[in-house]
């Protein structure tokens, strides 16, 4: 039987997950809690609906639809639905009727043909600018079978692959992906097993023995480190994260920083609420010292 | 990037050379358009004096010409190094009443008007009220197509199916070639006598002949006059100047137009100053579509460029402040007034004179050289309105010059835009040109491939696509003044499938552009017939050779184009209805119709919002409405080259796709679309999808265009507006530069960025006056944002802003 999985989006013309032009496959579902997540939608592995408020007309549609009552106006006069999300199925038969696209299903099945169709369509994209594809998330490791058959496709057609990864996954699932993939971007969160723990929901242990794997492998990795401040950019953060990149040099291309942003909107729309206090962006001048400072011992640029 | 930091870039890229050059600029884009009344009179007295009733109309049309260049005034622009110009001063604009007369009433709107206003005295007024009207009111050529045109032609026109380019402006559209540079006047006035010494008597064209032969050498001697008048009046200013090495530059532009264009040019700085005499010349004989054009000038010039350099007579800096220089003759020269329609369908001071940069050579081997980067670093630092540019991509262009095109494109001004050279090639070879022929095109006005100085390319109207269907939803009546002016195609709530709506559709297209063809006929008859360009004629190949004036067929290559627009709104019209209609069935065509006649009132709003945003749409790579936008463009090239040539020129029919900004007005006259438009909004630009709906990215947009297939065509213009950010780093140019490649390769024919946020536009709406020099990209040309008319605003704030990659 053809080999399905759930995505939640896939974005083409992706000039930031590796090399060249790429299209980004995001899949669904994450075993992390990461509380800065920026895709929130990646979480859940079920199919479920977005709400966009300002789009929304009030006709009341989506509550006559939807056939496990999820769906509720609380009185005549108030304008916009509420939804149980207890209730919700996920069905998507809400997103279907909302005349305006206020409500939109995330996630849904796709085959690793209908993908690699997808993927084709830009063929001459990834051929000029020595790009392909990026499996992100979510966790792509989350869904092994879909991504090994993904990633078999991609090998048949010569189709450039990068695994975006949180790494916390099973050793013997990565040592099966890892042969097949071009190039792994790997994210380093809190270095101390207690923050950890903490912010993300999930111990590091497994990450770090995985990453190490990885390099012994001799498989090309990038590592990515989330810049979140008073989490990862403290100087204790920063030392233990030197000290680890010092141990795998050489087996790693180049380190790469994301600052924090806010996305405090997109948990709005799924009906949650971010776990995150308000936090700026950090500044320039303290991403160029960390660079600096990285780049001592990998490329960081 | 925040509003401000944007509008601070903008500016400190705007960083003219010299202080000369700055001074100049600052004038020329200081200067008040303004009507000059000088053309007129002199015509108008020409003509009135009655002393050439009798004479061959193309003599009387040459002699006309020697009359104005005789005596019209010869500007000269303080330190100006580059003369003549096409009006009594900078950005003075002459009138032409034997081809359009302007009323009273005209002149009072162009004068009065809050955007692109055309001051206007009380002089120009009043001669106009005694002597220009009532002399010209039933003659010009404006009275006399409309005089001509059938009824059914006259209805379409004033229901906003089409505009006609003809009704004001002459027959341009052209660009100059290698002729241009390399003959003099007195060259080709040998060449005249060479043709006139070989005519047959027995030729039974042989008079037509002979008189359009005379005319062409009085004109040529009109020229030479016009420019000895310059050298005498040059020579004055030198004798009198204080400034020592201002009279050595009067003295040595004195001899340069004693040299041209009598004869062909020899230095660079002869080479630019005898092409601005013809263009000029040009100018000032009609009022030419797209005024004229030295084509692709890189190539040009090179020769001259190299050779001045080599022998030391020249240095890079003083090459880059003559072109400087030049520049600013085009921004002198602001597009003629137009009246009624025609002023809404383009609405600029924009002439569309268009540099090309790039491409080939005619033997095949890349075009880019020196001259290529050095234009486009003048462009870089004018930033002008005019003139335009164009930059030329082929498979054999360095990915070099791609990017350096791309930084020049990243400031945010519009230009230049990137077109598809190797697919400019497969268009002109598909019309038969020769391959040499086909190496040495390129665009003009704003997107529309011509062979440069061999051909007579004739726009003759925008087609409004969505119109179309609109009176094919109602039967053949337009339901905006009830009045029916379609043919009926039969009642669509009886049509059983989508295939029976599309073939409706078809048979009402086919209707129009045969009454628009023969409308076409008529007007190039009279042109042919009542308004010659013996002058013109001297610079396209063969038209000497030929003994025949350009506007009469004397070119070697001849067509004539009808400008299609809609094409993403009447796509996503018809995927709205195939989808919602035939297969889904979400509603019937009565309920469709019902919404659309109440323009989406009231409970049909919701009518509305199903249509549009549950529709598959042209732009989001999605085959379903891909395909139907892809017949549309086969149907239309079917239908308009199904009509044999054109009886006087033997024009082939040809289409485009492009809007100008006539996609305002078009939609003005439209109501409601099954693709959720409310009626009087703008259609869609160019084959740009719908304003606002291409939410899948710019590599989806270009792969849904690239399904078309434009080499049918002669051009297709793409607008894309990016955010500023994503130009701003050097990994960033580079990556745009291949996806241009690609969508080159897939057959794309054009693509110009606005680089520009809609937060700016929005603060220069709330204060015009701080950003009066904002300039963005319109549809082929850039125009400053605060001057266009607010529903361009609107539409130009709608376009989707592709914010991330």
């Amino acid at each position: 039987m053809e080999k399905t999985g759930v995505v939640f989006d896939i974005q083409r013309f992706s000039v930031h997950d590796g090399p060249g032009i790429r299209t980004t496959v995001f899949f669904k579902g994450c075993p992390l809690r990461c509380r800065w997540c920026h895709n929130p939608e990646g979480i859940s592995p079920e199919p479920e609906p977005m709400f966009f408020e300002y789009k929304c007309l009030g006709c009341g549609r989506c509550a006559r639809v939807c056939p496990t009552g999820a769906i509720t106006f609380a009185s005549t006069e108030e304008a916009k639905p509420t939804l149980n999300r207890q209730k919700c199925t996920g069905c998507g038969i809400c997103a279907e009727a909302c005349p305006s696209g206020a409500w939109r299903l995330v996630g849904r099945t796709v085959t690793v043909e209908e993908l690699i169709s997808t993927l084709e369509r830009d063929a001459l994209l990834y051929d000029r600018s020595e790009g392909g594809v990026t499996f992100s998330g979510g966790e792509p490791l989350f869904q092994p079978e879909f991504l090994l058959a993904a990633l078999r496709a991609c090998k048949e057609r010569r189709i450039h692959t990068v695994v975006d990864t949180s790494g916390f996954a099973p050793t013997r699932v990565l040592g099966d992906v890892a042969p097949l993939a071009d190039l792994f971007l790997f994210d380093l969160k809190p270095m101390d097993e207690e923050d950890h723990r903490r912010y993300t929901g999930v111990p590091n242990r497994l990450i770090h023995e995985n990453l190490r794997q990885l390099v012994e492998w001799g498989r090309p990795v990038i590592v990515r480190v989330p810049l979140i401040p008073g989490i990862t950019d403290t100087e204790r953060n920063v030392q233990m994260l030197m000290s680890f990149l010092t141990e795998l040099r050489g087996g790693i291309q180049k380190v790469e920083l994301l600052p924090y942003h806010d996305v405090a909107e997109k948990y709005q729309r799924l009906g949650q609420t971010y776990g995150m206090p308000l936090l700026s962006r950090p500044s320039e001048e303290r991403l160029r010292e960390l660079r600096a400072r990285i780049a001592q011992v990998i490329p960081c640029p | 990037m925040s509003v401000h930091l944007e509008a601070e870039k903008r500016r400190k890229a705007i960083r003219p050379g010299s202080a000369r050059i700055a001074r100049l600029r600052e004038e020329s884009v200081r200067a008040a358009v303004r009507i000059s009344l000088e053309r007129a009179r002199l015509i108008t007295e020409f003509y009135q004096s009655g002393q050439v009733q009798g004479l061959p109309v193309p003599v009387q049309r040459a002699l006309a010409f020697k009359y104005l260049m005789e005596r019209v005034s010869l500007p000269v622009e303080e330190g100006q190094l580059i003369v003549g110009l096409r009006g009594t001063g900078p950005k003075e604009v002459p009138t032409y009443p034997e081809i359009c007369v302007h009323s009273l009433a005209d002149l009072e709107i162009l004068d009065s008007r809050e955007n692109m206003p055309y001051r206007v005295d009380e002089e120009t007024r009043r001669f106009y009220a005694e002597e220009i009207i009532p002399f010209w009111r039933g003659k010009s050529m404006r009275d006399l197509i409309f005089e001509h045109l059938p009824p059914e032609w006259i209805a379409a026109y004033e229901a906003g199916v089409w505009t006609e380019f003809m009704e004001q402006r002459a027959p341009g559209h052209t660009a100059g070639g290698e002729r241009v540079f390399r003959m003099g006047l007195l060259d080709i006035k040998e060449e005249i006598a060479r043709v006139l010494s070989g005519l047959d008597p027995a030729d039974p064209e042989y008079y037509e002949k002979r008189s359009e032969l005379q005319a062409m050498d009085i004109a040529a001697d009109a020229l030479l006059i016009y420019a000895s008048r310059y050298a005498k009046k040059l020579e004055e200013m030198a004798k009198e100047t204080t400034d020592p090495l201002r009279r050595e530059e009067l003295e040595k532009m004195a001899e340069i137009c004693r040299w041209v264009p009598a004869r062909a040019p020899r230095t660079f700085w002869e080479a630019l100053q005898h092409y601005w005499f013809i263009h000029v010349g040009v100018t000032y004989e009609t009022n030419p579509w797209d005024s004229f054009s030295p084509g692709r000038i890189d190539q040009h010039l090179y020769p001259f460029y190299k050779r001045d350099i080599e022998e030391g007579r020249l240095t890079r800096e003083q090459a880059k402040e003559l072109l400087q220089a030049f520049w600013l003759k085009f921004n002198n020269q602001p597009a003629v007034p137009k009246v009624g329609v025609t002023a809404e369908e383009s609405f600029t001071y924009n002439d569309f004179s268009k540099l090309n940069l790039g491409g080939l050579r005619a033997d095949g081997s890349d075009g880019v050289n020196d001259l290529s980067y050095l234009i486009l670093e003048v462009l870089e630092e004018m930033r002008t309105l005019q003139p335009n540019t164009a930059v030329l991509i082929s498979s054999k262009t360095p990915d070099r010059f791609l990017i350096r095109a791309l930084e020049a494109v990243a400031p945010g001004f519009g230009e230049p835009p990137l077109f598809n050279f190797d697919g400019v090639i497969v268009k002109m070879l598909r019309q038969g040109k020769t391959l040499e022929d086909a190496r040495t095109a390129g665009v003009s006005g704003c997107v529309e491939t011509g062979a440069f100085g061999k051909e007579c390319y004739i726009l003759t109207g925008y087609l409004n696509l969505p119109k179309i269907l609109e009176i094919t939803l109602h039967n053949g009546l337009d339901p905006r003044t009830g009045k029916k002016i379609g043919i009926e195609t039969g009642d669509p709530r009886e049509f059983r499938s989508y295939e029976e709506l599309w073939q409706a559709f078809l048979r009402q297209l086919e209707y129009f552009v045969r009454v628009k063809m023969k409308g076409n006929d008529i007007i190039e008859a009279l042109y042919a017939h009542h308004l010659p360009v013996p002058f013109l004629s001297l610079w396209i190949e063969d038209c000497v050779r030929n003994a025949r004036d350009y506007n009469a067929g004397g070119a070697r290559y001849n067509t004539q184009y009808l400008q299609i627009v809609g094409l993403g709104t009447l796509a996503n019209a018809l995927s709205a209805l195939k989808f919602h209609v035939f297969e889904r069935r979400t509603f019937t065509m009565e309920e469709v119709l019902r919404a659309l006649d109440a323009d989406f009132s009231g409970a049909h709003e919701i009518t509305r919002q199903i249509l549009l945003n549950k529709s598959p749409r042209y732009g989001e790579d999605d085959d379903y409405a891909d395909t139907i936008a892809k017949a549309i463009v086969d149907e239309a090239v079917r239908v308009v080259e199904s009509f044999p040539p054109t009886p006087v020129r033997k024009a082939s029919r040809r289409v485009y796709f492009l809007p100008t900004t006539v996609h305002v007005y078009f939609g003005k006259v439209t109501g409601a679309t099954p693709d959720g438009r409310k009626a009087g909004f703008p259609v869609s630009e160019g084959v740009s999808p719908v304003q606002g709906t291409d939410r899948r990215g710019i590599a989806a947009v270009f792969r849904s265009v690239a399904k078309c297939d434009w080499d049918k065509t002669g051009g297709a213009l793409l607008n894309q507006k990016l955010a500023p950010d994503l130009l701003a780093d050097e990994e960033n140019l580079k990556k745009l530069a291949q996806l241009i490649r690609v969508f080159f390769n897939m057959g794309g024919h054009h693509v110009q960025f606005n680089v520009v946020s809609a937060e700016l536009l929005r603060e220069a709406q709330k204060r015009p006056q701080d950003f009066q020099d904002l300039m963005v990209r319109v549809a082929g040309y850039s125009d400053y944002f605060v001057n266009l008319p607010r529903g361009l605003q609107e539409e130009i704030i709608a376009r989707t802003e592709h914010r991330h990659w």
